[in-house]
């Protein structure tokens, strides 16, 4: 195998001989792998997460958001129905919403004052007849026929999907029970109330986010933090949870709760930089009970495009928008309920510390993130390596495996064609 | 918005206050430029609120932030968890700081303050980098004759961030 693929040729792409337990280098640097992607995966037959409609609780609020790469609008139409549209003008194709949120009785294209409904139907277009006879559309021109591309929406207690395939599966089947039940905990009805938004960008390929949170084996190592104060730690009591499928994920743990049997001194040996720390101000790793679930922390990847992160008391989800093979610009949206106390937001936005573009463990994902991308683009070898837990896939009920990155690799080899 | 010649009417005073105030905002990028963060929270009182967050959310009245503490512990927390948890490649930052409105001199000796930053990043192999570009609105009271903010909120204008952000702003 050549170092770099020749362009244009798919056959260049072989997968290495070792099958699930490696992954070559081509996979995050291949411009000619990524279209394919946002073909077959983000505008193919899979929900992509774009709203939360405690967003846009009023008829007329929109909200800027993306498919895949493609800019699209979330809105509350007269109706009170969730839309979603392609932000393109039908006539010239501008990308012409720019705020990023906002209300309104209607969509009007600057450059020409094409007018579209909320629900994306082309009301007006100025000068439709021309002026004294000459000029205007065509006479058999018909407005329905010219909308905003229309995406179809799904909705699960207050958070907006959307696909721009005419035939994808249910939502609730799509994401599948074994997923569902942490995605319902966090999600159970109650509205929401938006704490506020974080962006930043990741020099690293989509790919990576999926697989730092299906590889929980990284989670008791890079993030000291995380260790130092039990919030996940080997040898207590944790899951990584997969779908059938391996696409979608939840990585589990329960802060406090040490599995039997096992020697917490070795445990610790093990970890190079176990180290002592005392905090100040506990109210960053303190918890308050609030939820029917065992576990403390639940991490959940929803293919191709959601994250949901309940960490002790700090809420949110991430929404991940691809920029080319080696970058993604990540969407977060922090949040608690409406009916939470001012303390309990409080312990929320304090407990935000750890994660985020500023996040104590937050900070070393982006980093490494980016230096395994730099390792795929810049070096010679062309492979990296997922042998932990053999040739194990899907659910497992320790950390020390990557056996759900082994069966995301299934499935998306499956939808590639590698 | 009121002119600081409104606020103090006397030129005295009024040079006095600025100066004051600019030599603060020398000596608190200086600390987080050298590096020395341990330092940072030294510029707060002890019920200091910190924050840094995007404008998006200023403009909204979200009280989201990308670095959020509340109290002086928790800036030392954040200090410590820096410099002895965080994994992060080395940098160097540098603070330009302008543009200082006193907007409000309360009776009891709170100031209201702001001025605009921009924060340079230089990642030892990479081309320096505009990091962030925003305003401190800041709180400042005297304790012991000496300046200390009791609220700094840095709101960024560049809502998408390079990456992460490590130290404080």
């Amino acid at each position: 195998m050549s170092v770099q693929p020749p362009n244009g040729s798919s056959n260049a792409f072989v997968w290495p001989e070792e099958g699930l337990n490696a992954v070559p280098d081509w996979l995050y640097t291949s411009d000619e792998i990524y279209q394919r992607e946002l073909e077959r995966i983000f505008y193919g037959p899979t929900w992509n997460y774009v709203a939360l409609e405690a967003e846009i609780p009023n008829h007329g609020d929109y909200k800027r958001s993306w498919v895949g790469e493609a800019p699209v609008i979330v809105t509350r139409g007269a109706d009170g129905n969730v839309h979603v549209v392609e932000n393109r003008c039908a006539h010239r194709g501008a990308e012409f919403c720019r705020s990023l949120t906002g209300n309104s009785k209607e969509f009007i294209c600057p450059y020409h004052q094409w007018t579209y409904d909320l629900d994306g139907s082309l009301r007006a277009v100025p000068f439709r007849r021309g002026v004294k006879g000459k000029g205007g559309m065509p006479a058999d021109f018909k407005l329905s026929e010219h909308g905003l591309r229309k995406l179809r929406v799904a909705t699960r207690n207050g958070v907006v999907f959307a696909s721009y395939a005419d035939h994808v599966e249910p939502l609730d089947q799509y994401i599948g029970p074994e997923i569902l039940k942490d995605f319902d905990t966090l999600f159970d009805g109650r509205p929401l109330k938006i704490l506020g938004y974080w962006r930043n960008t990741l020099y690293g390929n989509w790919k990576l986010y999926h697989e730092n949170l299906k590889d929980p084996y990284h989670a008791t190592l890079l993030h000291t933090f995380l260790v130092t104060f039990g919030l996940m730690k080997a040898g207590q009591k944790s899951a990584m949870i997969a779908d059938p499928l391996g696409r979608h994920g939840t990585m589990a743990s329960a802060k406090g709760d040490e599995e039997e049997g096992v020697d917490q001194k070795a445990v610790n040996k093990e970890m190079r930089k176990m180290i002592e720390l005392e905090l100040e101000d506990g109210r960053v790793v303190g918890f308050v009970p609030e939820f029917k679930s065992p576990w403390t922390v639940t991490m959940q990847t929803i293919w191709p495009n959601f994250i949901t992160q309940r960490e002790l008391n700090t809420l949110g989800v991430r929404h991940i928008v691809p920029r080319g093979p080696d970058s993604i610009d990540m969407y977060w949206t922090m949040f608690g309920y409406a009916d939470d106390t001012e303390e309990m937001t409080k312990l929320r936005l304090c407990q935000s510390n750890l994660m985020g573009p500023a996040g104590f463990l937050g900070i070393e994902d982006n980093e490494a993130i980016k230096w395994v991308q730099e390792g795929a683009r810049r070096s010679v070898t062309e492979k990296g390596l997922t042998l932990l837990g053999g040739r194990d896939e899907g659910t497992s009920d320790t950390l020390i495996t990557e056996a759900a990155v082994r069966s995301m690799y299934r499935y998306y080899r499956g939808v590639m064609g590698l | 918005m009121t002119a600081l010649r409104n606020v103090v009417p006397r030129l005295e005073e009024r040079w006095a206050l600025r100066l004051e105030i600019e030599e603060f905002h020398v000596a608190y990028a200086q600390a987080i430029d050298a590096g020395e963060i341990t330092r940072w929270p030294d510029f707060f009182t002890d019920d200091a609120l910190y924050r840094v967050t995007g404008r998006d959310n200023a403009d909204r009245g979200l009280p989201l932030g990308l670095l959020y503490c509340d109290g002086k512990k928790m800036m030392r927390d954040r200090v410590q968890a820096t410099l002895r948890t965080t994994t992060f490649e080395p940098r160097f930052l540098r603070h330009y700081i302008s543009n200082l409105s006193i907007d409000e001199v309360r009776a009891e000796g709170a100031i209201k303050a702001r001025a605009n930053y921009l924060v340079v990043q230089t990642l030892m192999e990479e081309k320096t980098e505009l990091f962030q570009a925003g305003h401190y609105q800041d709180t400042f009271v005297r304790r012991d004759g000496r300046l200390l903010l009791r609220e700094r909120h840095c709101v960024y204008d560049s809502l998408t961030i390079p990456n992460a952000l490590i130290y404080p702003i």
